[in-house]
């Protein structure tokens, strides 16, 4: 199929058409067994409906459901609350959180390209333009210099012209959630600007200004975290309930007996899970709990509100929801005296309360963060544990959650226990810090509206897939049952749903799950058989 | 008299050019410190996390333990990207065999000219020492520093333009200014190179004109096409800082206080009085739910609870 050929000019297109599609044919190949055209799926198109009704003029999806203005007035009254948040993104009483790095971004680009080479996104959308990491940053930028800026006509000329009005505006808040925020594009930056910074910043000034989130991150997420304290709708009450019930069928399959601790007041760790495993996955918070036991650890979960739950989506959209969700999850470590908080397998509350949030807890609340991954290497490298790494024999690879290692530097703990765990651990190429995002980065995995799912499987975990499948590819056969180790939920949300749309484990047997899950397979104590090789 | 006027622009272009450069230097470590953001490799961590790209989150009970932070990792990393554009040769390498030539003629350049500063002023102070072995090789360095790096850097700007109009993945995000940029450098260097080396017999050398501008001696006389690439050197001395290709200036920025920035806030610190003050800020964002009215402050903002029935 011919190349689009998309200008910057065209987000301001008055048409309804979307600027960029794509066809399987467009895409970077997979490797075997999805190698050509034919093993892909079809995209399933946008319904009339859809597109009658929600602005749905930048690609083949629609992500956040905004609905078309009716009159002129309304559309001028978008842009000019667009062009009022763009002025205080730039102001140091609004957003002092970002201020710097976002004007050495916006006034220092080269636009050498050289962050494009780095973005799985565009590579794996067969290098649409829209989706370049400079494509959303540029227009940003030329709307930095002639509306916050306020340039005439010699910068115009010097930085390039832009026109504003609500397509180009509506368009933007699509974009906006077409970037990962994983910042391997920043990685690579010989100046050191982000784009992925940008992206971040645009939904900020979208939330904050306009009220436009994404329903899941935000009414079904933040808000609803601070409301009944866990996004995924469970009170205090439930989430005892179903610990409860975790502890006792865990008790049961392991033969181990585990009790969790609730706010123990004194204790050394307050272990904070994401509460999506304890709905999803909940052998995982099971997993854990009968490890940090069988250690010897001083621990507790705590039942204040947002304390057992350690999501805080505000991280990718909006300043403010994440700021009180994480004063929520330091106050609830300050109530129960706790020496440390410990964050569970879920990179982004790693990233979130660790290193985000470091500046904004001043005094008590400054409550020492640390990795489990830092935690569970401690244990298994100390001895406390009796394990078999020969229970845990056969084809595992290693997935890096952005958050937890490019962005938080935690890269080797949970290397060193699969190493020493697995026999057959293979590496995805490249890892660590220069790892490939999941595809579910910065909400995706949790937004499912329309057909973003299909856009979400075909192009932003398009790279993750040809990493699994690469490393994989010697032990592709059904017989051979095999491992993604991914010690994050997000992370495994976009693994659940991406390996049954390419009905990977029917077909070839391949399994995601966390960490502690291979920890107490491995332990002798335990019955054999912890990780069960059946879909979830 | 058009010696006068020469001199007095690359006077004034030199202090615009130190003004301007140090006006943005300054507005940025001035602008409030932010949240962290940080990117990893950082190269100042402990070797043991260094090596892997990791971070002092790696270490068990990490806030117990000393921050660590070592110059020499920064510099291990910074100097092979300040002068050989390491980042560019890793990620973009056919750019790099553009960009390089062009940055590198201009560290010569800059480097020459510091050398012929110094030639002048020890050919006042010390003119025997000038006269001799020394001299000879600081005059063939700065020549060859000199005219090679103009050269060089000529050469590298007509290909970045070549690449910049011709390459799709650049055309789309090139505007009139970045195309001006390049070519204001070619013709000035190519007025450089030219004027220096065509340049009548007995009509002031590079020592004579820097002996020239330090003692204000308005009896030399330059050729045209050397006063050209002289008058366009001063204006676009003066024209750089006001630009993007600042990035001289925005980098040390970008790295020390953006992707490198890991201090912790520990309680007492003077970071943690610089965020105390943050918190005072008065914010002004529109949406309901952030409740942000230009009265509350942004701590009392992060206290509230906008979910309804939401416990305070």
């Amino acid at each position: 199929m011919k190349k689009q050929n998309v200008r910057l000019a065209d987000m301001s297109k008055a048409d309804k058409k979307p600027l960029a599609h794509l066809e399987n044919s467009d895409l970077m190949p997979l490797p075997p067994p999805l190698d050509g055209v034919s093993k892909d799926h079809s995209w399933k198109p946008l319904s009339p409906q859809a597109l009658e009704k929600y602005e749905c003029g930048l690609d083949d999806t629609c992500a956040l459901s905004i609905p078309q203005p009716k009159t002129r007035e309304e559309e001028q009254e978008l842009v000019r609350k667009f062009l009022s948040g763009l002025e205080k993104l730039f102001t140091r009483e609004n957003n002092w959180t970002f201020l710097e790095p976002l004007i050495l971004t916006m006034e220092h680009c080269a636009k050498c390209q050289t962050c494009s080479e780095a973005c799985h996104i565009f590579e794996a959308s067969g290098r649409s333009e829209i989706y370049r990491p400079t494509y959303r940053s540029e227009i940003v930028r030329r709307l930095y210099f002639k509306y916050v800026k306020r340039g005439g006509l010699v910068s115009a000329w010097q930085h390039g012209d832009i026109q504003v009005n609500w397509p180009l505006v509506a368009r933007l808040i699509e974009l906006a959630y077409r970037c990962n925020l994983c910042r391997r594009c920043a990685q690579t930056c010989p100046i050191g600007a982000d784009n992925g910074l940008v992206a971040h910043e645009l939904r900020k000034v979208f939330s904050q200004e306009m009220g436009i989130a994404p329903r899941e991150i935000h009414d079904n997420g933040s808000m609803l975290q601070l409301k009944v304290g866990s996004s995924t709708g469970m009170n205090a009450a439930a989430v005892k309930d179903n610990i409860a019930f975790i502890d006792e069928d865990i008790s049961e399959k392991t033969g181990v007996e585990v009790k969790t601790p609730w706010d123990v007041e004194g204790a050394d760790v307050l272990l904070i899970h994401n509460a999506g495993e304890i709905m999803a996955w909940p052998e995982n918070p099971g997993a854990f709990a009968l490890v940090l036991n069988a250690a010897g650890v001083s621990w507790t979960l705590s039942s204040e509100l947002a304390g057992y739950d350690a999501i805080n989506y505000g991280l990718w959209y909006d300043d403010a929801q994440f700021a009180r969700v994480a004063l929520k999850h330091a106050e609830a470590a300050r109530k129960l005296k706790v020496k440390k908080i410990v964050l569970g397998e879920c990179g982004h509350a790693h990233k979130a309360l660790s290193v985000i949030a470091d500046r904004i807890l001043g005094g008590d609340l400054n409550i020492p963060r640390e990795s489990s991954m830092t935690l569970l290497r401690e244990i298994v490298m100390s001895g406390r544990l009796k394990l078999d790494p020969s229970r845990n024999n056969f084809p595992v690879t290693l997935h890096d959650p952005c958050n937890l290692v490019r962005l938080m530097g935690v890269v080797e703990p949970q290397r060193e226990i699969v190493r020493k765990l697995c026999p057959q651990f293979r590496e995805m190429e490249p890892h660590g810090v220069d790892n490939y995002c999941c595809g579910g980065g910065s909400g995706f995995a949790i937004m499912s509206g329309h057909n973003f799912p299909d856009w979400r499987f075909h192009v932003s975990g398009r790279k993750k897939l040809e990493q699994i499948l690469n490393a994989f590819h010697d032990c592709l056969e059904p017989s051979i049952p095999k491992y993604i180790c991914a010690p994050c939920s997000n992370c495994k949300g976009q693994f659940r749903d991406m390996l049954a749309y390419y009905d990977l484990w029917k077909k070839n047997t391949i399994l995601y799950g966390g960490l502690v899950e291979l920890i107490v397979n491995a332990m002798t104590d335990v019955k054999p058989g912890f990780i069960e090789w059946e879909w979830r | 008299m058009t010696t006068v006027l020469l001199y007095g622009l690359m006077y004034i272009a030199a202090l615009v050019f130190l003004i301007a450069c140090a006006v943005r230097a300054i507005y940025f470590a001035r602008l409030p410190l932010h949240l962290r953001w940080e990117l990893y490799p950082v190269p100042h961590e402990a070797a043991a996390q260094a090596e892997h790209g990791g971070s002092y989150f790696e270490v068990t009970d990490w806030w117990k333990k000393s921050v660590h932070s070592s110059l020499i990792g920064e510099w291990k990393f910074m100097l092979p990207e300040m002068l050989f554009q390491k980042a560019l040769w890793e990620f973009n390498r056919t750019l790099w065999f553009f960009s390089f030539p062009f940055h590198f003629g201009l560290y010569l350049i800059i480097g020459a000219t510091g050398l012929l500063g110094v030639r002048a002023l020890f050919a006042f102070w010390a003119p025997n020492l000038m006269s001799g072995q020394i001299g000879m090789g600081l005059h063939y360095g700065c020549e060859l520093g000199w005219l090679g790096g103009a050269a060089l850097a000529a050469i590298g700007a007509f290909c970045l333009l070549i690449r910049r109009l011709t390459d799709s993945n650049l055309k789309t995000y090139t505007t009139p200014g970045d195309i001006f940029n390049l070519l204001f450098f070619i013709v000035t260097l190519s007025c450089q190179v030219a004027g220096f080396l065509f340049r009548p017999a007995g009509s002031p050398h590079a020592l004579a004109l820097a002996q020239g501008v330090l003692t204000f001696n308005t009896t030399l006389r330059f050729e045209p096409l050397l006063a050209v690439g002289l008058v366009l050197s001063a204006l676009l001395t003066a024209y750089i800082p006001m630009t993007h290709m600042s990035h001289f200036i925005a980098k040390y920025f970008t790295y020390h206080t953006v992707r490198w920035d890991d201090r912790p806030n520990l309680r007492g610190s003077d970071l943690a009085r610089r965020f105390a003050e943050y918190l005072t800020f008065r914010p002004r964002w529109a949406a309901p739910h952030v409740g942000a009215d230009g009265v509350k402050t942004w701590a009392e903002i992060a206290s509230l609870n906008p979910a309804p029935g939401g416990k305070k």
